[in-house]
């Protein structure tokens, strides 16, 4: 039942087994990137920013990491099963000679279909060092229950 | 200003292979930096989200400063992955710096999991204007 669930989101990897798959998949794109010169996003669905979603019993997690990027900046939107999250980082430019720039600035938008229903008023976002959580509790019907066995 | 309506695209974390063997397992990521100069100072902002103060390191030896940092686990115990499309690990980053830092006046802060590390030249050698005087 687990199974036929994420057999829906074919683009998702899941850690214990096809983390090593990939990986290796990861490693191909970036060779092959580099040959041809052209970049191809390597896991996920290359829309900035990369999430992570988990589960527990009773609640969803989506993480992120937005180094940089206030509170203020970010606007979270949760439509029926659909998270969306959307913000702007902003580095202000120095007035001095630069050796190197690697860090990017720019506007973000992405949605997110999640796996059930959710329970959209209890939804909690949190920044803390960089990372954001959004933590998003089931809907009651989604919940494992427990049958008591008489 | 046209750098700020762009979109952001994805950049992958970049893992780098330590040279020593490490002593604790786990991946190894390069955080990306803005390294700029001054006539006084040379400034690095690091991007390294969900380091905290206690597990950052910053050293300089030899005009070699390095950066490192850990990422405490925020998991709960009984979370399952249902898609993971990037990898936590800790940051490590080398530089050479070539110039003369006054280490007593290094200066370091760490907000929203950016790392603005300021090192100040050394008096001596910041460029002193000379005067030149006509005859």
């Amino acid at each position: 039942m687990v199974y036929t669930r994420r057999f829906d989101f074919p683009a998702w990897g899941w850690r214990s087994a096809f983390e090593e798959m990939d990986r290796m998949k990861k490693d191909m794109n970036r060779l092959f990137g580099s040959l041809t010169g052209r970049y191809s996003p390597a896991s996920g669905s290359g829309v900035f920013p990369m999430l992570n979603l988990t589960e527990d019993k009773d609640r969803y997690y989506v993480r992120a990491e937005l180094p940089g990027v206030s509170p203020e900046a970010l606007e979270i939107h949760v439509t029926g099963k659909n998270l969306s999250i959307a913000g702007e980082r902003k580095i202000s430019a120095e007035n001095a000679k630069y050796h190197r720039r690697e860090r990017e600035a720019g506007k973000f938008s992405r949605i997110i279909g999640l796996p059930g229903n959710v329970d959209g008023d209890k939804i909690e976002a949190r920044l803390t060092d960089g990372l954001l959580t959004v933590i998003i509790p089931k809907a009651e019907a989604e919940k494992p229950r427990q049958i008591q066995v008489k | 200003m046209a750098t700020e309506t762009q979109e952001l695209q994805v950049r992958e974390k970049q893992e780098v292979k330590p040279t020593a063997e490490p002593t604790k397992p786990g991946l190894m990521f390069t955080p990306a930096v803005d390294i700029f100069e001054t006539d006084r100072e040379i400034t690095l902002l690091a991007d390294i989200p969900g380091v905290k103060v206690r597990d950052l390191n910053i050293d300089l030896k030899e005009s070699v400063l390095t950066l490192s940092g850990d990422v405490a686990p925020f998991e709960g115990a009984d979370e399952q992955d249902i898609l993971v499309e990037y990898e936590v690990g800790r940051y490590f980053r080398q530089f050479t710096i070539p110039e003369v830092i006054d280490q007593s006046k290094i200066d370091a802060n760490l907000r929203d999991g950016v790392l603005r590390l300021t090192l100040p030249k050394l008096e001596k050698a910041a460029p002193r204007k000379i005067a030149v005087k006509t005859a």
